[in-house]
């Protein structure tokens, strides 16, 4: 990226925790995350079955890494602290799809509805 | 010896013997010491995502057991307010880096503003999550302190009937939507009250000296809470769709 290259202040790749982002760079993520607010809404005006989840949860995605990538300064870190954060999202796959794969596959009436 | 390389690394850091006491004895130099303290929040910011997880999964499971019930169950949230309010949190996240970009320019004036604006954003925030709440009480939402009379409302039944649901699971719908809302507000007083002490801390300048790690380790947070409201907002608020066009009057 161009803003990167041009604002490292001198500093060696891989020590990114140092890296200053700059200000019109914060200003376009911030103007994406409000597009994709209003895009989020427009969706769900329309009634659209199981996609509406499936777009719903596709744009918190797409902000969650926004804000993941540039406010917290990800795109920039060093790799052990991308593991650490991708070890998160790991552990909760565990969580999800382990305990999901038992409740989904269960026969009978388990909850009274 | 070990305080050998300890000075050594400290003059070959790039911003030369200004910053040698901000480097603690335990580390060679400032990017490790950067890199460590930056890897410690992350693990804690790993161990606050397994917390919501588990909210998140109870979320998913009954979603799935009762999609009537959160049907109507998200009828009766202010989607208006909910919006305003994912809002002023995204916008509460880029005057929380502008923060962090102002202390690590040494910029105490912009500091300042800007933590103070989060602040202000973040009790925004909370004030209209309590508008939100009160008003949840005073329609029978609330499934504690004798806040549920959701069954007595004019027009549930009809409600119920058209979407497959009973009052229990409907009451399940509020049980986790009060969870998890109410775990995430913690999160913001939370917040608060660490923007307002680094607003107090910063205004010594402690911050602006090239000391400028702990504010990003606070915006790590601030960013975090942010991210958890961003998956609220459509989990929570647009099950029963935008009340434009043609989804409102269901």
């Amino acid at each position: 990226m161009a803003e990167h290259s041009t604002t490292t202040h001198g500093h060696a790749e891989g020590h990114g925790e140092h890296h200053v982002v700059p200000i019109p760079l914060y200003l376009r993520v911030f103007t994406a995350l409000m597009v994709l607010l209003v895009v989020t809404l427009l969706a769900a005006a329309f009634d659209l079955g199981e996609w509406n989840l499936v777009i719903a949860m596709t744009i918190a995605v797409a902000k969650a890494l926004l804000i993941v990538l540039y406010f917290m300064h990800l795109r920039w870190s060093s790799q052990i602290v991308r593991v650490f954060a991708g070890a998160a999202l790991f552990w909760l796959s565990i969580l999800f799809v382990l305990t999901l794969q038992d409740f989904l596959t269960r026969q009978g009436s388990l909850f009274p509805r | 010896m070990v305080t050998d390389t300890h000075a050594a690394a400290a003059a070959h850091s790039p911003d030369g013997h200004a910053e040698h006491s901000l480097l603690h004895h335990h580390f060679d130099d400032l990017d490790q010491q950067r890199e460590c303290n930056s890897l410690a929040m992350w693990s804690f910011l790993a161990t606050e995502a397994m917390m919501f997880g588990g909210l998140f999964f109870a979320y998913s499971l009954y979603r799935f057991l009762f999609p009537g019930a959160f049907y109507v169950g998200s009828h009766h949230l202010n989607i208006w307010l909910g919006t305003a309010n994912t809002f002023v949190l995204l916008f509460s996240s880029l005057t929380m880096a502008l923060a962090v970009h102002s202390a690590s320019v040494r910029n105490k004036r912009r500091l300042i503003t800007c933590l103070a604006l989060t602040w202000i954003l973040g009790a925004a925030f909370i004030g209209i999550k309590g508008i939100e709440w009160t008003a949840d009480y005073h329609e029978g939402l609330v499934p504690a302190f004798g806040g549920w009379h959701y069954y007595d409302e004019p027009g549930s039944v009809d409600e119920l009937i058209k979407n497959h649901t009973n009052p229990h699971q409907v009451m399940m719908y509020f049980v986790v939507y009060f969870c998890m809302t109410g775990l995430h507000a913690i999160h913001m007083v939370v917040g608060l009250i660490l923007v307002g002490t680094f607003m107090w801390l910063g205004n010594k300048g402690i911050f602006t000296n090239g000391n400028d790690q702990p504010v990003e380790i606070a915006g790590l947070y601030w960013h975090f809470v942010d991210i958890i409201w961003v998956f609220l907002f459509p989990l929570l608020y647009l099950i029963a769709g935008f009340p434009i066009f043609n989804r409102g009057g269901r």
